[in-house]
């Protein structure tokens, strides 16, 4: 985990975003940074507005006001992943390459080998755990400079989540993909990044580096069930 | 026996009218998951147009083609009215059935109510085992076997196509990995509508065509699809030679007043023994 912070320039930058669904305001002056190589972490509570800022970064909707500059190619996971039911796991990687160069998903099955022996399986008889590795594979097959997240372990074993955890730290250490990784497990999320922001109805609350939010009484009440494991 | 040869003869041919037709539908219905039931309408058109561009004295081979591209523009067109918004499903599908209804109300307006005929490929009667087959029939036959050749490869066999599968699989996860779903979705009505295009004019000749033939043209394309539950291009080309032969025997054998009756009775079967197959999957998993 290479912690640059927001010293160096960021690849992905977002100030005063304000993002709403008809009259109703979901965002609201929303500003965050992700560094070069860095793994960031937003947590907040059901309906704070996390899978809105996702969509808006991926251009699916539109800001009212605010800016987002990102210095490179964003892919996005997709909360409950998404994938396309009807077509198999080797497809399902290829269409991820879209706007990219190269539909060979010869890598994502080098970082996820089980996916090699269920290539030619419809994505719709996975399991949740081999899904969501599909659906990380898919957004890597876009060539990303930065990985957006929603909901990594959402309905996955622990233990499944732990490993595809290591998956991603290990792609950020080797490739220094950046990555926005939007957790319902505040605890997971606090121990894979660095630095975390909390979304709170729409606004960030808080923000600064995992170690110190892990402390702070509020995070800790609200996001970590009142007691901390370090 | 030649008797049948000949029933079986029209049957095939017609069969590949339904097969055009039952393809579009599952192009349409693979990438927006819309029922297109102004299907029949681009082989009327198409048709039409094809003979009116005859009477004005274009050669027939750059008639026929002409026509088949005004039925991918009046496609594209019917796409842009039904998926460009933001309807429902069903909402679209009403509106499929208001531009077929349109189209009728049109076709009648400039072509009139008398069935419509022009003369297909020139050229002597082959002798068949028996019977006389008259050239556009294997017209008829080799064209749409390239053109559903074509489209099975396009749909399952190349990058594009699977991205048009996407789309209609998972609209919104197509989009994030960058397809353009609505541009898509307006391909897929061009298709579906060079496809009833294709028909039109290969089949005026051999059968004619009035402005209401669209409503039983879509019925048996329709049904012809239902085979390949709207998805299978190889399924539906099945399902059209079913048709079209189930139809001609009930047809020569019985009464063509029973023809439609009769494959509207075997589209409820398919549908029926198709659900309980579901059924019976959905027990298993
Ligand atoms: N399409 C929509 N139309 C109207 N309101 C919406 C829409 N999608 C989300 N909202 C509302 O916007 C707010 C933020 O929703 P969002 O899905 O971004 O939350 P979230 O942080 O991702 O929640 P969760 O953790 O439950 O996934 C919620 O109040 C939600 O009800
Ligand atoms: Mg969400």
């Amino acid at each position: 985990m290479t912690s640059t912070g927001a010293a160096t320039a960021p690849i992905l930058s977002v100030d005063g975003l304000l993002v709403r669904y008809g009259a109703a305001i979901a965002l609201e002056d929303v500003s965050l940074e992700v560094g070069r190589g860095e793994m960031v972490a937003l947590i907040g509570a059901n309906g704070a507005g996390k899978t809105t800022l996702l969509n808006t970064l991926s251009g699916i909707l539109a800001p009212s006001a605010g800016t987002i500059r990102c210095a490179g190619r964003l892919a996005h996971v997709p909360e409950g992943r998404e994938l396309f039911f009807d077509l198999c796991v080797d497809d399902n990687l290829r269409l991820g390459a879209w706007k990219a160069p190269s539909r060979d998903p010869a890598r994502i099955y080098e970082l996820f080998p089980k996916l090699r022996d269920l290539s030619r399986r419809k994505a719709g008889f996975l399991s949740g755990g081999e899904q969501q590795m599909v659906a990380i594979g898919r957004a890597l097959m876009a060539g990303p400079d930065v990985l957006a997240i929603d909901e990594l372990s959402q309905g996955l074993a622990p233990i499944v989540v732990q490993e595809i955890g290591r998956y991603l730290v290990r792609l950020n250490a080797e490739t220094g993909l950046s990555v926005l990784l939007v957790e319902q497990n505040a605890r997971l999320a606090l121990e894979l990044c660095a630095r975390a922001y909390v979304l709170e109805t729409g606004r960030i609350a808080t923000h600064g580096p995992s170690a110190l939010l892990r402390n702070e009484p509020a995070v800790r009440s609200a996001y970590l069930g009142g007691h901390v494991t370090t | 026996m030649s008797v049948l040869l000949q029933y079986l003869v029209t049957g095939v041919s017609r069969g590949f009218l339904f097969a055009l037709l039952a393809t579009g539908f599952v192009i349409i219905y693979r990438v927006t998951k819309v029922v297109n039931f102004a299907q029949g309408a681009f082989v009327v058109l198409g048709g039409f147009i094809a003979y009116s561009l005859l009477g004005a004295g274009v050669p027939q081979g750059l008639s026929e083609v002409l026509a088949v591209l005004a039925s991918a523009a009046i496609g594209l067109l019917f796409g842009a009215v039904t998926i460009l918004g933001k309807m429902s499903t069903i909402a679209s599908l009403i509106t499929t059935i208001g531009l077929a209804l349109l189209c009728e109300a049109v076709a009648m307006l400039v072509w009139g109510t008398t069935p419509l005929t022009y003369s297909g490929l020139s050229g002597h009667d082959l002798r068949f085992g028996g019977i006389f087959v008259q050239p556009q029939y294997l017209l008829l036959i080799g064209v749409s076997l390239v053109v559903l050749a074509a489209l099975w490869l396009l749909l399952d066999h190349t990058y594009v196509g699977k991205a048009m599968t996407a789309c209609a699989s998972n609209p919104y996860a197509a989009r994030l990995t960058g397809i353009n779903v609505k541009a898509m979705g307006l391909l897929s009505f061009a298709i579906g509508g060079a496809l009833g295009g294709v028909g039109g004019v290969l089949i005026m000749p051999l059968f004619p065509i009035t402005y209401d033939s669209d409503v039983n043209l879509a019925i048996l394309g329709f049904a012809a699809a239902i085979v390949g539950s709207l998805t299978s291009p190889t399924l539906a080309l099945a399902g059209g030679l079913i048709f079209g032969i189930a139809e001609e025997l009930v047809a020569g054998y019985w009464s063509q007043a029973n023809e439609t009756a009769v494959a509207l009775a075997l589209m409820i079967l398919l549908l029926l023994w198709q659900s309980h197959r579901r059924q019976q999957v959905a027990k298993l998993v």
